[in-house]
């Protein structure tokens, strides 16, 4: 037989030929189906980091070019100085280098690039710290002790919940208020919003990473923690009565002189939940205080360093790991899908000037 | 007749590199879905996985081009013989594209190119972040044009198998007698 000669292939009946074509019609479609169930296609309730986004930007209103959460803010830049104290905790090259360079942001938790900097009393700190091995560690902090909640899907709940009225404009309080009635993990939260007053400076702030961590030394010992940037400033003044006030405070003390933080590491306890941020590891706790955050310079963010940062609290150096918190994941991808967004609207960025008032 | 079966290396790599393809392509349309911790488990596997096949496929482009193919069916239509042809050279371009597409992307992001918690692989570009924009569409839709292709092959192998009943899908399937 030559190597080309077709088989002697005997006519197929109607209904064969009819047969196979359609198993391979329902082959092709059965994975194409699978790969669409994959996706959450055919799950529109399924919790997505675009549907989280959506949320986001259904809440905030669209600002295109800004982050879709916590847009108010400013590029920082400086360094970290380790005391080398956590360098038998952790084998990450921040905690035993003696200086590792900083690109960081402080900003506002609203929705809105255009809030004013006294409407809500959380002040927020992300921080990229780069390595001389090329590795990262990216956190973003805030100053509360506790998230509202534990779960991605809560989160979802309360955004939804909080979500502004048509008719007013503001959350309905009835529909926030049910919220917190039925979600009792966001006492903690709640007890530190009823005290908490807006901060005059983001340098007299502490900020916490409220989600828990692993650290690894190089024997492979496991230590789970949660960190804090104490400020080592302390409050001074009352926040004014204006509209903008952080930035210009930022830009004065920097203008005096560098700006500096404590990194303490609290150590957790047996029992200390790792996977749950809306819940506080009381009582007495171990310390390290693993050096000193040093913040040198502002810039704009709309041309600054961190605005092409995504402070991703999973891009961690080896020596970091992200806990079993749910809350980490969640974080990462919705950030993600952030990321995706706003980058391919960098040109519709208004400039610097008008940053804090609107176009 | 080896001229009729594919060489083993041609036909391991092709089987091997299915099960990755699908494999990835499942992978990284359910990692962009998700919020849980699989969001994070099906990253750390996507990322290997994508270099793994961008290894697997200049491998396999040299044992391509080193070894001889089995002729398509000389009463194959030449439509068809054609679009054989154009569906193949389509598959190994984005086969080369898609990990480099997406090993560029995270560089235009700024993020470490991590392969595990300490392999690290260079930048393949700066960060910037509309060329970060433009990639990340890329490597979406560069990804649902790999699908459709994958489809369309195994339709392909199929209609060849079922259908005409030639020796196309045996050629692959198994080595001579």
């Amino acid at each position: 037989m030559a190597p080309n000669d077709p088989q002697p292939r005997p006519p197929l009946s109607p209904l064969s030929l009819a047969l196979r074509v359609g198993a391979i019609g329902a082959v092709t479609l059965l994975l194409a189906g699978a790969l669409a169930y994959t996706g959450g296609y055919f799950s529109p309730e399924r919790l997505t980091p675009d549907r989280v986004v959506d949320v986001l930007e259904k809440n905030n209103g669209e600002h295109p070019g800004f982050r879709r959460n916590h847009p108010k803010g400013v590029c920082v830049t400086g360094y970290f100085e380790s005391s080398g104290a956590a360098a038998s905790l952790s084998s990450a090259e921040v905690f035993s280098a003696t200086r590792t360079p900083v690109q960081g942001r402080f900003s506002l938790p609203t929705g809105n690039p255009y809030s004013p900097d006294s409407a809500a009393a959380l002040r927020s700190m992300a921080l990229r710290f780069q390595q001389a091995n090329g590795q990262q560690w990216r956190t973003g902090m805030n100053s509360m002790p506790v998230f509202p909640v534990g779960t991605p899907e809560a989160f979802f709940g309360l955004l939804q919940a909080t979500a502004p009225d048509p008719a007013t404009g503001k959350p309905d309080p009835q529909k926030a208020g049910a919220f917190f009635a039925s979600h009792p993990e966001t006492g903690a939260f709640l007890a530190w919003a009823k005290t908490a007053k807006p901060a005059a400076s983001f340098v007299t702030e502490t900020y916490n990473s409220v989600n828990a961590f692993y650290l690894t030394n190089a024997a492979g010992q496991r230590q789970t923690v949660r960190w804090s940037m104490v400020a080592t400033t302390p409050a001074d003044s009352v926040a004014p009565q204006a509209e903008n006030y952080l930035l210009a405070d930022l830009q004065q003390r920097l203008a005096a002189g560098a700006q500096r933080w404590d990194l303490v590491l609290t150590l957790a306890n047996p029992g200390d939940p790792s996977n749950d941020a809306s819940k506080a590891w009381s009582g007495k706790h171990r310390t390290v205080t693993a050096g000193t955050l040093v913040i040198e310079r502002e810039q704009a963010q709309d041309n600054g360093e961190c605005r092409d940062i995504n402070y991703d609290p999973l891009i961690l150096p080896s020596g970091i790991e992200g806990s079993d918190d749910p809350l980490l994941a969640a974080r990462s991808a919705a950030y993600a899908a952030s990321y995706k967004r706003r980058t391919g609207e960098v040109n519709s960025l208004p400039a610097s000037a008008s940053q804090e008032s609107r176009p | 007749m080896s001229a009729q079966h594919f060489s083993l290396p041609a036909r391991v790599l092709h089987w091997l590199m299915a099960i990755m393809i699908l494999a990835m392509l499942f992978v990284g349309v359910g990692m962009v879905a998700s919020v849980s911790e699989r969001h994070q488990w099906l990253i750390n596997l996507h990322k290997p996985l994508g270099i793994a096949i961008l290894l697997l496929v200049i491998v396999r482009l040299v044992v391509r081009f080193s070894s001889t193919t089995p002729p398509l069916p000389a009463d194959l239509p030449a439509v068809q013989a054609l679009a054989a042809k154009l569906s193949h050279v389509l598959l190994y371009a984005l086969m080369l594209a898609l990990p480099l597409v997406g090993w560029a992307m995270i560089s235009a992001a700024g993020d470490p190119v991590m392969l595990g918690s300490a392999l690290q692989l260079p930048a393949l570009l700066p960060a910037d972040a509309p060329t970060f924009a433009v990639l990340r569409k890329a490597h979406r839709y560069l990804a649902y044009l790999l699908f459709a292709t994958v489809l369309l092959h195994l339709a392909g192998a199929l209609f060849h198998a079922w259908v005409r009943r030639d020796h196309v899908l045996h050629s692959m399937a198994r080595g001579p007698r």
